[in-house]
C-alpha cells in the first residue's frame, strides 16, 4: 500500500497536506462548542441579558459555519486527491501493462489484468478518499480531546481510558474474526460467477446433454457455502453496532454517576472545590464522546486497510514485473524481405519440454513459406518468435539479416504485417480498424479500397449501408468469424509489410473465399514474403517452401511434390484430405 | 409488452411478495428497531435529570439514592436497547441471507429456462451481475437500511411529539430549520446523482476498453498502435477522474451539511429558548431538554437520506432480479406423453421456415425440406450465413420453427418433451465448451456409470491417448484458464464427450475445425465406426470431411439448392461442384 502511495504525484501529496491543515482548524472549531455551551449554562442560570446569549449564538454560529466551510473544502482536497491518485495508478498501470510482453501477459491472465487495472483501483480509491478524511481528523481529534480533560480528573480518565479498551477490543475481535471470512465470501462469489458463467456459455451444451439439474447442484454447492459463511459472520457482525451503542450510552451515565459521587465526596464547605468538580464533570461527558468516537474511527479505518492491502498488492505486482523482452537499437536492415531461422529452439517458461527444437530456415523476398503439421506441433509457437511475442531459448531469428531481438520494436514492426489465428477487432469504424496504428504506409482511401479489396472483405464491405465507415462494435461482436478474420487480413496488408504472416488465419473462411485471396495475394503482392501457417493442403500446396512440423521438430522441408515424394508426414496430412486423383 | 416498473415502491413489493413466508419476523425485528430506538429517547432525558439533580444539589449534598435510580434504570434500557438491536440484526441478516440463496438458486436455474432468444437481447455480464451483485446489494439494502429507516424515524417522530409536547413555540422553531436542511439534502442528492450516473458510465467505457485493449495487446503491439491506445486512454481515464472527483465531492459534503443543520437549530433553539426564559415563559430545565431532542432530531435526517439512497440501489437490483425471475420461460410441456423408445432415426424436414423472433422480417430459413433416412450421413454444407447451424439449431429445439415442422421417425419435434429429442442427439459444436474441473469430470459431464476403460477407449479413438497421459494427473488434472491446451485439444476433447454420450442420433457443427487433418482423419474412422447405422448430421467447410456422406444439403440464403451425393452434385456441375473445385485452384 506504501509502496504504491508513493506514485501520488506531487500536486496530490500538497493537496494532502494542505486537507491535514484544514482538518485540524476544523477540529480546532468543533471542539470550541462544548466551550461555548458551557457559557451558554452558566448565563441562562445566572439569568444573563438576551443580547449577552445572542452574542455567544453568534460565536457558536460563526464555529459550525466555519468549521462547515473548512469540512467543504477539505472534502473537495480529499475527492481530487483520492481521484487524482486512482487517475495516476490506472495510467501507469495501462501503460505498463501495454508493455510487457505476451509471456508476462499469459502469466496474470488477461481477466486478472482487467479486473486490477478496473476493480481493484476503485477498490484503493475508495479507501484513500474515505481514509484521508478519517485518519487525519480521528488521530487529531482525539488528541486534542485528550488534551482538553488531561488532568481534571483522574478516576474519570480512568474510566474513560477503560471503555475505549473495551471498545476497541470488541470490534477488533470481531472484525479479525469477520475479515478472513469476508475473503472466503469473495472467492465463493468467484466460484459462482464462474459455475453461472459456464452454464450461460454452454447453455447449448447444458440443454443438449440434458444436464440443468448437473448445472444446478453444481451452482447450489458455492452458494449455499456462501450463505452458512455469511449468516456465521452475521451472527457476530450483529454484535459491533450495538456494543458501540452501549459503550458510548454506558460511558456517558458512568460518568454522571461517578461524577455524581466525586463531587458529593468533597466536603459541602468546599463550595469552589466542589463546582469546579460539576462543571469538569459536564466537559468530561462531553469530551470522552469525540475520544471514543476517534478511537472507533481509526479501528475502523484499520480494518478496512487489508482489503485495500490486497488490491495493492495485486497492483504493484504486476507494476513490478518488468517486461523479458527488451527493445534492441538497431534501425538499419542488411537486406530486404528475408526471415530465417538458424537452429531455433524454444520452450515455454515454466516448462521442461522443448515445444520447438533446432528449426532452421530461410525465405527470400517474394517467396512463400508454408509451415503445416498436426495439433499442438508448434506452429503458432514458430511464427509467433518473429514478432517477439516471445524470444527463442537458444539460437536466432533473423529478418532482413538481424537477429529481431536488435531491432528496435518500431523498426522491426514496421516490416511486418501479422495476422493472429484468432481475428482481433476493436469498437471503431471499419476504416479506424483497418487503420489501426502506425505504418510507414499512407493511410488514404486508395490504400483502404485497396487493402478491403484484397481482404476480399469488400464483398461484405460493400453491402454495409455506410461502407468504410460502418461501425464494428467492441471486440467485433457485430461481425461473424469469416468477416472478422477478413478484416483483420486488411489490417495487416494496408500497412505494406515487407513480411506478412498469416496464423491459420483462413480458417473461418470457405474454400472460395480462401483460394480468391490467395490469388489476390500472389498476383499482387508479388515482392511480398508471405509466412502461412494452415491446416489444408490446398492453401499451401503452392508454396515456395513447406515446413512440415511434428512434435516441435522439423520432419520435412520442400515443396509439395518433393515433400510428396520423401516426407511420410505430409504425405499423410495430404492423402487424408485430397483423393489420389486429386493430388496427381 | 408488458409494463415497465420502475418505481421503487414497486420492486420492493415484489421483494416483500417474495418474502411474504418471513414476513411475520421481519415486522418483529423492525418493531425490536422501533423500541430500541424509543429507548434513546428516554435516554437524554434522564441524564439530563440526573444532571438536574447533581445541580441542584451542589450546595447542599447531591441525592445519590435518587441518582442511582435512575442510573440502574438507565443502564436496564441501555442493555435492553443493544439487546434488541443485535436481535434485529440478526434476525434481519438471517432472513435476507436466506433469502438470497434462495434467489440465487432461482436465478441460476432460470438460466436454464429462457428461450435462446432472450441471450440475444441480455449479456452473459449483465446475468452474471444479477446473480451476484444485484442479489447482494438487494440483500445488504434490506438488512441495513430498513431497520435504519425504521429506527431513524421512530427516533424523528418521537422527538417531534416529545418537542411539542415541552413546548410548541419551540418545537416549530427546531422543525421550521429542520425543514429547510431537508430540502437541502434533496437538492444536493439529485444533483450528485446526474454525477453518479456519469460516473458509472465513464468508468463503464473505461473498463470496456481496457478489456478490449489487453484482449488485442499482440495487434496492438504489432501494429505499432500503442501511442495512439494511449492518448484514447488518457482521454477516457481524465473523463473519469472528472466525474470521479465530482461525485466523490458532493457525497463527502453531505455529512458536514448535515452537522450545519444540526448545529444551526442547536443555536436557534438556545437563543430563542433563552429569550423565553428570559421573559418568564417556560422554566430553565425545557432549554436543557431541548439542546438534547434537537440533537437527537436532527440525526436522524443523515441516516434516512442515506437509508433512502441505499434502498433505492436496493429496489433497482430487485428491479432487475424479478425482470429476469419474471421473464418468459420455455413452454411447459410436462403434459407431452409422446415417446420415442426404439428410434430408427428417419428425420423429415417439411417446408421449415424460420427467422429470430426480435427481427421477424430477417428470413433465415425460406422453405426447407429434405428426408433423411434412417442411418444416414447427411452434410449440411453452404457459405457462410446460408442458415446452417441455424438448422441444427432447429432440430434441436434450441429455437421453434417458425411454420412447417420437423419429424423424428414420423412425431413432429414439438410433440415430444425438448429433453425427449436432447437425449436422441449426441452433439459436437462448432464454439468448444469445458469448464473448470478435472478432464475426468469434462468428460463424464452428466453421464452416470462410464468406467474407466471406457474413457481411455474414447480418448484412443480421439487421438488424445498421448496427450491425457502425458499429463502429471492424466484424467484427474485440473483444466483451468492456465492450462495450456490448444484449440484443437479442446476440439477433441469435446468430441471425446459427444462419444461417451452413445446417443442414436449425432450432430457435428464444424466439430474438427481447429484440428489437424491426420488427427480428423483418425477421428473420423472412429465415427464413422460410432455412426454407423445412426442418423448422423455433419456441418464442414473442409469439404474432404463430408466427401463420404450418404446425403449433401448445399444451402444457400436459407434454402437448399442442391441434393445428392459427392458423386451426383459433381456431375450437377453447380454451386457445389464450384465450391469443391475452388479448394484446387492454382494459387501462390
Amino acid at each position: 500500500m506504501i509502496k504504491l502511495l508513493k506514485n501520488m504525484r506531487r500536486k496530490e501529496v500538497l493537496m494532502v497536506l494542505l486537507c491535514t491543515v484544514l482538518v485540524a482548524v476544523q477540529v480546532y472549531f468543533d471542539l470550541r462548542l462544548p466551550d461555548y455551551m458551557t457559557d451558554l449554562t452558566t448565563l441562562i442560570k445566572t439569568s444573563g441579558a438576551t443580547a449577552d446569549i445572542l452574542s455567544v449564538g453568534v460565536k457558536m454560529l460563526g464555529c459550525t459555519l466555519a468549521s462547515a466551510v473548512l469540512a467543504v473544502g477539505c472534502g473537495y482536497l480529499a475527492a481530487k486527491a483520492a481521484s487524482g491518485f486512482s487517475f495516476t495508478v490506472r495510467e501507469k498501470l495501462f501503460r505498463h501493462v501495454m508493455d510487457i510482453g505476451s509471456e508476462e501477459m499469459q502469466d496474470f491472465s488477461v481477466a486478472s489484468l482487467i479486473t486490477r487495472t478496473t476493480n481493484d483501483i476503485t477498490q484503493i480509491q475508495m479507501i484513500v478518499a474515505m481514509g484521508l478524511q478519517m485518519m487525519i481528523k480521528s488521530p487529531i481529534m482525539a488528541v486534542w480531546a485528550i488534551i482538553k480533560i488531561l488532568g481534571k480528573s483522574w478516576e474519570l480518565s480512568a474510566v474513560t481510558a477503560a471503555f475505549v479498551v473495551v471498545i476497541c477490543v470488541t470490534v477488533i475481535t470481531v472484525m479479525s474474526i469477520c475479515i478472513p471470512r469476508f475473503r472466503i465470501v469473495q472467492k465463493l462469489t468467484d466460484q459462482i460467477n464462474r459455475v453461472a458463467r459456464e452454464n450461460l456459455t454452454g447453455i447449448n451444451v447444458v440443454h443438449a446433454f440434458n444436464a440443468e439439474q448437473y448445472q444446478n447442484d453444481k451452482f447450489n454447492k458455492p452458494s449455499l457455502d456462501m450463505m452458512n459463511v455469511q449468516v456465521k459472520n452475521q451472527k457476530l457482525f450483529a454484535l459491533v453496532q450495538p456494543t458501540m451503542m452501549l459503550g458510548m450510552n454506558g460511558l456517558a451515565l458512568t460518568i454522571y454517576w461517578l461524577g455524581a459521587a466525586l463531587v458529593n465526596n468533597i466536603a459541602l464547605t468546599d463550595s469552589a472545590a466542589r463546582l469546579t468538580m460539576f462543571s469538569d464533570v459536564l466537559v468530561f461527558s462531553t469530551y470522552a464522546t469525540y475520544v471514543v468516537m476517534s478511537f472507533m474511527m481509526l479501528v475502523m479505518i484499520f480494518m478496512l486497510l487489508p482489503q485495500a492491502q490486497v488490491s495493492a498488492e495485486r497492483i504493484s505486482e504486476v507494476l513490478e514485473r518488468k517486461a523479458n523482452i527488451r527493445e534492441g537499437s538497431v534501425s538499419e536492415c542488411k537486406e530486404h524481405g528475408t526471415v530465417e531461422f538458424k537452429n531455433v529452439s524454444f520452450c515455454y517458461p515454466h516448462t521442461s519440454e522443448d515445444e520447438l527444437s533446432n528449426i532452421s530456415f530461410r525465405v527470400n523476398r517474394g517467396e512463400t513459406l508454408a509451415v503445416i503439421g498436426a495439433t499442438g506441433s508448434g506452429k503458432t509457437t514458430l511464427v509467433s518468435l518473429i514478432p517477439r511475442f516471445y524470444d527463442a531459448t537458444e539460437g536466432e531469428v533473423l529478418v532482413d539479416g538481424v537477429n529481431v531481438r536488435d531491432y528496435t520494436f518500431d523498426t522491426l514492426y514496421n516490416k511486418l504485417g501479422y495476422v493472429t489465428q484468432k481475428a482481433v477487432l476493436f469498437a471503431g469504424s471499419i476504416r479506424d480498424n483497418v487503420y489501426f496504428g502506425e505504418s510507414e504506409a499512407p493511410a488514404d482511401d486508395e490504400g483502404l479500397a485497396q487493402a478491403v479489396e484484397l481482404s476480399q472483405a469488400k464483398e461484405f464491405v460493400d453491402k454495409l449501408p455506410d461502407g468504410t465507415q460502418h461501425h464494428v462494435a467492441q471486440m467485433g461482436r457485430n461481425m461473424s468469424g469469416g468477416q472478422k478474420q477478413r478484416l483483420s487480413i486488411a489490417r495487416a496488408l494496408a500497412r505494406e509489410p515487407e513480411i506478412l504472416v498469416f496464423d491459420d488465419s483462413f480458417s473461418a473462411l470457405d474454400y472460395r473465399t480462401d483460394a480468391k485471396l490467395r490469388e489476390g495475394l500472389s498476383k499482387q503482392l508479388h515482392d511480398t514474403t508471405k509466412i502461412i501457417v494452415a491446416q489444408r493442403i490446398s492453401t499451401i500446396r503452392h508454396a515456395d517452401k513447406i515446413v512440415v512440423l511434428d512434435r516441435g521438430e522439423t520432419v520435412g522441408i520442400g515443396t509439395h511434390e518433393e515433400l510428396m515424394r520423401n516426407c511420410d508426414v505430409y504425405r499423410e496430412i495430404a492423402t487424408s484430405q485430397l483423393s489420389a486423383a486429386e493430388l496427381a | 409488452m408488458k409494463k415497465k416498473n420502475s418505481n421503487p415502491v414497486g420492486a420492493l413489493k415484489r421483494t416483500g411478495a417474495y418474502m411474504s413466508s418471513s414476513m411475520g419476523i421481519i415486522i418483529f425485528a423492525l418493531v425490536l428497531a422501533a423500541l430500541s430506538a424509543v429507548m434513546t429517547i428516554i435516554g437524554p432525558d434522564k441524564i439530563g435529570k440526573m444532571a438536574t439533580i447533581m445541580s441542584d444539589g451542589l450546595f447542599t449534598g447531591i441525592d445519590l439514592a435518587a441518582i442511582a435510580k435512575i442510573g440502574v434504570f438507565l443502564a436496564i434500557i441501555y442493555c435492553l436497547s443493544a439487546l434488541f438491536g443485535f436481535i434485529q440484526h440478526y434476525i434481519m441478516a438471517v432472513v435476507t441471507l436466506k433469502m438470497s440463496y434462495r434467489m440465487r438458486g432461482e436465478l441460476s436455474e432460470k438460466i436454464n429456462r429462457v428461450p435462446q432468444k432472450y441471450f440475444n437481447t441480455t449479456s452473459q455480464g449483465d446475468i452474471l451481475s444479477r446473480i451476484t451483485n444485484d442479489v447482494s446489494t438487494l440483500q445488504q439494502g434490506l438488512t441495513n437500511s430498513l431497520p435504519t429507516i425504521i429506527s431513524a424515524a421512530t427516533q424523528f417522530v418521537g422527538c417531534l411529539i416529545m418537542m411539542f409536547v415541552t413546548e410548541w413555540r419551540m418545537a416549530l422553531v427546531a422543525l421550521c430549520i429542520t425543514l429547510l436542511g431537508m430540502v437541502l439534502i434533496v437538492a444536493i442528492m439529485s444533483k450528485s446523482q446526474r454525477y453518479f450516473t456519469a460516473r458509472q458510465k465513464s468508468l463503464g467505457e473505461l473498463n470496456g476498453y481496457v478489456e478490449e485493449m489487453y484482449s488485442g495487446h499482440e495487434v496492438v503491439r504489432i501494429s505499432r498502435a500503442v501511442d495512439k491506445v494511449l492518448d484514447h486512454f488518457d482521454g477516457l481515464n481524465a473523463a473519469v477522474y472528472d466525474a470521479n472527483w465530482r461525485s466523490q465531492f458532493l457525497s463527502g459534503v453531505m455529512q458536514p451539511l448535515m452537522n450545519v443543520i444540526g448545529n444551526l437549530s442547536y443555536v436557534a433553539v438556545c437563543v430563542f429558548g433563552s429569550v423565553l426564559a428570559i421573559n418568564g415563559t417556560i422554566e430553565f430545565g425545557v432549554i436543557v431538554s431541548f439542546i438534547l431532542y434537537v440533537r437527537l432530531f436532527t440525526t436522524p435526517l443523515t441516516q434516512i437520506a442515506q437509508g433512502m439512497t441505499n434502498l433505492q440501489m436496493a429496489s433497482a437490483s430487485a428491479h432487475r432480479i424479478f425482470d429476469f425471475l419474471e421473464s418468459e420461460e420455455l413452454g411447459d410441456e410436462s403434459d407431452k406423453t409422446e415417446k420415442l423408445d426404439a428410434v430408427r432415426g428417419a428425420v423429415t424436414f417439411d417446408h421449415v421456415r424460420f427467422s429470430y423472433p426480435d427481427s421477424p422480417d430477417k428470413i433465415i430459413i425460406k422453405d426447407f425440406s429434405a428426408e433423411v433416412h434412417p442411418g444416414q450421413k447427411v452434410a449440411i454444407v453452404g457459405p457462410t450465413g446460408a442458415g446452417k447451424t441455424t438448422m441444427v439449431n432447429l432440430l434441436m429445439r434450441f429455437f421453434e420453427v417458425n411454420s412447417g415442422r420437423i419429424t423424428l421417425d414420423g412425431v413432429a419435434t414439438t410433440d415430444l418433451r425438448r429433453e425427449d429429442v436432447h437425449e436422441l442427439f449426441g452433439m459436437v459444436l462448432q464454439d468448444t465448451w469445458l469448464f473448470e474441473g478435472t478432464i475426468r469430470e469434462n468428460l463424464v459431464y452428466n453421464m452416470e456409470g462410464i468406467t474407466d476403460e471406457q474413457l481411455e477407449t474414447v480418448c484412443k479413438a480421439c487421438g488424445l491417448d498421448k496427450f491425457v497421459h502425458s499429463l502429471p494427473q492424466g484424467f484427474d488434472t485440473v483444466l483451468s484458464e492456465s492450462t495450456t491446451i490448444s484449440a484443437g485439444q479442446k476440439q477433441l476433447l469435446t468430441i471425446a464427450r459427444a462419444m461417451l454420450q452413445n446417443a442414436p442420433m449425432l450432430i457435428l457443427d464444424e466439430a474438427t475445425s481447429s484440428v489437424d487433418t491426420r488427427t480428423e482423419l483418425l477421428i473420423q474412422r472412429a465415427m464413422d465406426e460410432l455412426t454407423k447405422g445412426r442418423t448422423s448430421f455433419v456441418i464442414a467447410h473442409r469439404l474432404s470431411t463430408i466427401k463420404n456422406a450418404d446425403l449433401i444439403l448445399v444451402m444457400r440464403d436459407g434454402d437448399v439448392i442442391e441434393s445428392g451425393t459427392h458423386e451426383q452434385l459433381m456431375e450437377q456441375n453447380g454451386f457445389y461442384a464450384e465450391l469443391y473445385n475452388s479448394q484446387f485452384a492454382q494459387a501462390s
